[in-house]
């Protein structure tokens, strides 16, 4: 029987098998936040377990609070930079050259084809966009991953989501994964593994695999994953030029990870997006979407366009062409944070930072922020933000607020004319 | 071994996020402790007061898909810290659940009807939970006996004492 690109996975990096249904995993990258991390650094410093398996393999970052914004965010900084220091951890990310985590170590090429990715941090699954096994986890398994290098999870399970058709103008990889979202409801995916194939998902570029893979957790998902190939090999060229003769012989040797055809998937999914139309959520779960048209004219107070879902350069640029030589309108404040320096920079030298800005849009330092009501743009009781983030859960954007996740593209629109619209009108 | 079990709190409602259970705010604490406050404080639930619902409480039962969204432990331990050591529930989250079990705590799945039967019983439950034999006792209006299945490997977390035990003498 073949395997799947999961199954093939765990079996290059099985450490042991304590039952048929769990798997202990050798782990490739553990990455770290500020967040979750410093619990866990503390707790091994109390245990007198104060060791790193192996410092190349930890990736570490401060993005959810920065700059910090109160002593308690100053001293979670300071316990994973003190680690890290103390550690000699290499590839730690302090401000000045931090960003969001999912966004800043692809761009760094942290992340390879057939790796085993864990993170205190449920987004974790946006690395599968890279043909990796990537999962979000808890500050337990962040400590043993710390100090061993591995991790359990129960023997995978895949549901292939074959996506055809093609993507009208306007429409994203966002309104492609909130409509799956939507389909699937938020469990749908739970314990199991979403392997997203077919000719729009091979049109994609890392970008936009990493908005779709991003999203897979919302659906409850351990991991989202996409077959690597040419895109991701001319993404990674420049981490692994020294490894491979070619872009030919890299895309070549990625295939070995691909599934296999007679792979077993536990279910089956296939969607035409020709006619999918922008994509909305009303509500307070993710699963609650609509069509952009059936949210039309819904007021909002603030237009937040960032995080590990959308704040990529590619989301800048799109949200840059509705809002190019337009203002924002009086009765919204628009917020965006670029997710990395490098987005940030770029986002200068392309003119976009100065669109956002003549518009009326604050621009903030790269961090989570908002996203999850920790800083820069929390909102007040009642009110309602449009956002590029990924959840739209009770209270996440700060007490009593709302939020409708929508693309950056219908967040530009939205700001624009100051409630939700279709941006293909603007277009 | 610890004890497991308790009064029960009854949750409603399927999905609680791991937002509703500890707003994000109060992550930057860096003590398990200093949670123990803000228990289900943005929980979206008609009639429910964290403040005076969950004191004397050890067991939540509650729906489908309990623990779902953010991957913070913290979801665990403001439970821990409020003297609750197991959720009954329809379903969970991956990451909820690996994380009850990595503290050496029960998340313990049970078919819809049971959870119906647990609803039933009223306002005034107690839990006891008999690990060994995969049985739990509910005494409310009446009593029942309902066997549950626990995965071997989470079920030798338990025994261990969470995860970073089991992996300490194993790996």
């Amino acid at each position: 029987m073949g395997k799947t690109i999961a199954e093939k996975i765990f079996a290059a990096h099985l450490r042991d098998t304590p039952t048929p249904e769990n798997v202990i995993l050798d782990i490739d990258v553990v990455m770290c936040h500020e967040i979750t991390t410093p619990i866990a650094i503390t707790d091994l410093e109390a245990r007198g377990m104060d060791r790193v398996f192996d410092t190349s393999k930890i990736k570490a970052v401060i993005d959810h609070v920065t700059p910090s914004k109160d002593s308690k965010t100053a001293t979670q900084g300071k316990i994973i930079r003190d680690w890290a220091r103390r550690h000699k951890i290499v590839d730690f990310f302090d401000i000045g050259a931090n960003g969001v985590c999912h966004a800043l170590f692809p761009e760094k090429g942290f992340v390879r084809p057939g790796y085993t990715v864990i993170m205190g941090d449920s987004h974790t699954c946006t690395h599968g966009a890279f043909g990796a096994f990537a999962a979000g986890i808890g500050t337990t398994d962040l400590e043993v991953g710390i100090l061993k290098g591995v991790c359990s999870f129960r023997t995978p399970e895949t549901m292939r989501i074959t996506i055809s058709g093609t993507l009208q103008d306007g429409v994203f990889a966002k309104d492609v994964i909130l409509f799956i979202i939507k389909e699937l409801t938020v469990n749908g995916a739970t314990d199991k593994i979403m392997e997203f194939v077919g000719p729009v998902v091979e049109g994609m570029s890392m970008e936009s695999r990493m908005t779709l893979c991003n999203m897979a957790i919302e659906a409850g998902a351990t991991c989202g994953i996409c077959l690597p190939d040419r895109v991701t090999a001319k993404y990674l060229w420049p981490f692994i030029k020294d490894q491979y003769e070619s872009i030919d012989l890299a895309v070549e040797d990625f295939v070995r990870w691909h599934s296999d055809p007679d792979a077993e998937y536990v279910k089956e999914m296939s969607l035409d997006v020709s006619k999918l139309a922008p994509q909305v959520t009303f509500g307070y779960k993710p699963d609650e979407v609509k069509d952009v048209t059936e949210m039309d004219g819904t007021p909002v107070d603030q237009v937040y366009i960032g995080s590990c879902t959308n704040g990529r350069i590619e989301d800048l640029r799109s949200a840059a062409r509705i809002l190019k030589g337009k203002k924002i309108a009086a009765n919204v404040r628009g917020i965006l944070s670029p997710a990395t320096p490098k987005v940030y920079s770029q986002a200068m030298e392309e003119g976009i930072i100065a669109i956002f800005m003549e518009a009326g849009f604050c621009v903030t330092n790269p961090t989570c922020g908002a996203c999850l009501g920790m800083s820069n743009g929390v909102l007040a009781e009642g009110e309602i933000c449009a956002s590029t983030t990924n959840r739209n859960f009770n209270g996440r954007m700060g007490k009593g607020g709302i939020v409708h996740l929508m693309s950056p593209l219908t967040a530009a629109a939205t700001a624009v004319q100051g409630h939700i619209t279709d941006p293909r009108k603007l277009l | 071994m610890k004890e497991f079990g308790g009064k029960a709190l009854f949750l409603d409602r399927s999905d609680i996020n791991t937002d509703e259970i500890i707003p994000a705010k109060y992550l930057t604490e860096n003590t398990k402790l200093a949670l123990q406050p803000f228990i289900l404080e943005d929980l979206k639930l008609g009639g429910f007061d964290p403040r005076k619902d969950i004191e004397g409480k050890g067991v939540i039962i509650t729906r489908a898909n309990f623990g779902c969204g953010s991957s913070r432990e913290h979801a665990v331990w403001v439970f821990e810290v409020n003297d609750i050591n197991v959720v009954i529930a329809e379903s969970f989250a991956r990451i909820f659940r690996q994380n009850m079990y990595n503290c050496g705590m029960l998340a313990i799945e049970l078919p819809k009807k049971d959870i119906e039967t647990l609803f039933g019983l009223g306002d005034a439950v107690t839990i006891s939970v008999d690990l060994a034999g995969c049985k739990l006792t509910a005494q409310g209006s009446k009593k029942v006996v309902i066997s549950f299945n626990l995965n071997e490997f989470d079920k030798n977390l338990v025994e261990a004492g969470g995860w970073l035990a089991y992996a300490d003498k194993n790996y």
